[in-house]
């Protein structure tokens, strides 16, 4: 059998330096290609490792013949976000691992097929979906991020009215905020968010729920509320320094990138400061992203320092290759100990001491150490934290009865339903920083809940 | 959603008051808030305390020094124009209670924010002793709305140019001299002015509260930008805030992240000239 077929990319040197996506998309022949490889298994094992259970091998059968408007089609009927999804969901722990063909290394790349099929769609245009018949329910969503959106989209398929409460200027939460241009571009995130627009749903940005209007407050003037605040609260280290000039919260520095379009300054207002050498403590994809995006901006060194070795990085493996090529220099077993001040309160140096990795802990992870006597100093005039985010606790002012979790997170059943009666949530807000496509289950899962309860009603 | 400006004027040299219609932001504000702007899709987000509001006319009031660029183009603007996002309110409201007489300071812009607190701590019963300053008699804003607000009024210029020759913290000071008891200061103005009256109360003993101003981007707790230093505690002046005891804040540390872009300033301005000379 044939072996997958590669991702095109963006040459390293070339991409360095700009802001345009790096993997560039299978041509139709590749897609046609890679299609032939699935078995279309009776039993499917890669749907059960879907958050959306979506009909995987339904639409490879149909590109194999071409028919790519049946393949998207096959995609939409459960994931109202396939062009995202094709992009930053990890397939490699979630359909690709289950694939049959895995255990040989050979998995079908699943989530660049979908890809292709988004940006085949989007190519030609997206035909408007027809509105679902009005139940004449009307439910709120807090959050325009991957969860809320998903919710409002299967919603709204549902026939119920929604309304989006988000509290930036613009919609996708993480996907616009977080996640850079190269890896997702913005113009797929507001083609995506328009069609569930088109699915009657209604966006009100700028509104900050917990401020303008409480939950208690949107309980009375809707029939159930979905809550999707995402983790938006940055995790810092405590350690001296960190409230220095040029030390950022990852949240912040690719807030200002990507929200803000800071790497367009003067042309777009918000400023950042570019540095020469910069360090990213932090070994998720956030951490790649951050570096990534700080290589771009000009930097000559960038390095991600992580507490544990090569192996336990968070990260996709994908996105840590993709770094690796560009030229970040991976500092393991590494922690900084203080970042050291230079001239008006700036950042001079980190200060950092090796790690060595004892018995794995109760997460199964294997704890590190420091070592004593091995500080070091590296040099840098930027860092940029990225160990973490937890749930921002804004929403929790005049929400009567939420219960909470001890970090700060929204307690749950096993149907997404809250404490309170007609409050469904879902997304890093219940589970912590996680990924966005279990975040779009957690909407899904809610959906069916509220669809159910309003059925009923 | 576009947010239409019902009225611009300037008030002093460089300063400018604008009343927008944001009815939901107006209805949920009270006095110690804040509200975040952003004039177009290019521009970026701007933190303003807010200086009045009226939840029956949906409207929000601010008052601004014209500083960097976007501060200047916003006073470009006029009536009828419309800013592109107008965020509010955020950050906690002010602490208004009853507790006998409060000394309200306001220097410079920062008698902006100080008008709305006067009426609050007036309807709660307190009374409220108003101090304001500015460099000039021509710099200082909101006289009038003041005198009429406050059980008393007191008014100094750097220059001597009107009322008290010197700084408001000097005003302050003498009324508590006086050995008249105040309950509580509220300073609002420029981080020297704060960090100064700070040090001025202290060995008084009299609470004292400061509203900060740093550089945020969302203002709701996400970003981080806007850190500051309470009693050796990080905390976040967006939702934190802004308003925070004098005593434990770190002006130092305050006043050197107010000025991190300083040079991309700079930078920006000198694009926005030559715009402005190669175009309209």
């Amino acid at each position: 059998m044939a072996g997958r077929q590669a991702m095109p990319h963006q040459d390293p040197m070339e991409r360095v330096r700009n802001f345009d996506e790096v993997a560039l998309g299978y041509t139709r022949e590749q897609a046609i290609a890679e299609a032939a490889r699935c078995l279309e298994c009776k039993n499917p094992k890669c749907v059960q490792g879907c958050p959306v259970n979506v009909d995987i091998p339904g639409f490879i059968a149909q590109m194999k013949t071409g028919n790519f408007d049946g393949a998207i089609a096959t995609i939409k009927l459960t994931n109202s976000l396939p062009a995202v999804c094709g992009r930053v969901c990890p397939q490699e722990v979630q359909c690709e691992e289950l694939c049959v063909l895995a255990k040989k290394g050979e998995q079908v790349s699943i989530g660049r097929l979908e890809r292709f099929c988004a940006d085949h769609e989007r190519k030609k245009g997206v035909d408007a979906p027809v509105k679902a018949q009005p139940t004449g329910k009307r439910v709120a969503v807090i959050g325009a991020g991957p969860a809320g959106l998903t919710a409002a989209a299967d919603l709204a398929k549902a026939g119920h009215a929604v309304t989006v409460f988000e509290s930036l200027h613009d919609t996708g939460g993480v996907l616009t905020y977080g996640i850079p241009e190269f890896r997702l571009p913005k113009s797929i995130v507001k083609d995506e968010v328009r069609f569930i627009g088109q699915l009657g749903v209604d966006f009100k940005v700028d509104y900050v729920i917990g401020k303008i209007k409480t939950l208690d407050e949107l309980r009375n003037d809707f029939d159930a509320v979905f809550i999707g605040t995402g983790a938006g609260l940055p995790n810092f280290m405590g350690i001296e320094g960190e409230n220095l000039n040029g030390v950022y919260s990852a949240n912040e520095f690719l807030t200002r990138v990507n929200l803000m379009k800071a790497y367009l300054f003067p042309e777009h207002g918000t400023p950042i400061k570019r540095g020469k050498h910069v360090i990213v403590v932090g070994g998720g994809n956030v951490a790649m992203d951050a570096a990534r995006s700080a290589l771009r901006l000009g930097a000559e060194e960038v390095s991600i320092v992580y507490r544990r070795g090569e192996d336990e990085l968070p990260a996709r493996r994908e996105e840590v290759e993709n770094a690796k090529e560009e030229g970040i220099v991976f500092r393991l077993l590494t922690n900084p100990v203080r970042i050291l001040a230079g001239e008006n309160m700036t950042v001079k140096g980190v200060e950092c001491i090796r790690m060595e990795l004892g018995e794995p802990d109760r997460s199964g992870r294997r704890s590190p150490s420091p070592k004593a006597g091995s500080e070091h100093i590296i040099d840098a005039d930027i860092v940029i934290i990225a160990i973490g985010t937890s749930p921002n606790p804004m929403i929790l002012s005049g929400s009567g009865g939420l219960q909470v979790g001890p970090r700060g997170t929204i307690v749950t059943d096993g149907s997404a339903r809250t404490s309170l009666e007609n409050v469904c949530a879902g997304g890093d807000a219940v589970t912590g920083a996680a990924t966005v496509i279990s975040a779009m289950g957690a909407g899904k899962l809610a959906a069916r809940t509220i669809n159910d309860h309003l059925r009923n009603d | 959603m576009p947010y239409t400006i019902l009225e611009k004027k300037q008030i002093a040299p460089q300063v400018h008051l604008m009343k927008v219609l944001a009815p939901d932001v107006a209805k949920a504000s009270k006095a110690g808030q804040f509200i975040i702007l952003r004039i177009d899709e290019t521009s970026e987000r701007i933190p303003l305390t807010i200086a009045d509001f009226d939840a029956n006319e949906g409207s929000v009031t601010i008052i601004f020094q014209e500083m960097g660029k976007t501060t200047k183009q916003l006073a470009g603007m006029t009536d009828e124009d419309v800013l592109q996002d107008f965020v509010g309110p955020l950050g906690k409201p002010a602490d208004v209670r009853k507790l006998g007489t409060v000394i309200l300071v306001g220097g410079g812009v920062g008698i902006a924010p100080v008008y709305p607190q006067v009426k609050a701590y007036r309807d709660a019963g307190n009374k409220v002793i108003s101090i304001i300053g500015a460099r000039n008699k021509d710099l200082l804003i909101l006289e009038d709305e003041m005198r009429a607000a406050s059980d008393e009024l007191y008014v100094a210029t750097d220059d001597g140019s009107k009322g008290h020759h010197g700084f408001v913290t000097e005003v302050a000071k003498n009324i508590l001299d006086s050995g008249k008891k105040i309950a509580r200061i509220v300073v609002i103005g420029p981080p020297i002015l704060m960090k100064v009256a700070a040090g001025m109360t202290a060995p008084y003993g009299v609470e004292t509260i400061v509203s900060l101003n740093p550089i945020m981007i969302d203002g709701t707790g996400m970003c981080g930008g806007c850190r500051v230093s309470v009693g050796g505690e990080t905390r976040f002046a967006c939702v934190d805030g802004p308003e925070f005891d004098a005593h434990k804040v770190d002006f130092n540390l305050l006043m050197s992240r107010l000025g991190i872009y300083r040079s991309e300033e700079a930078q920006c301005q000198e694009n926005h000239n030559c715009t402005c000379r190669g175009g309209n």
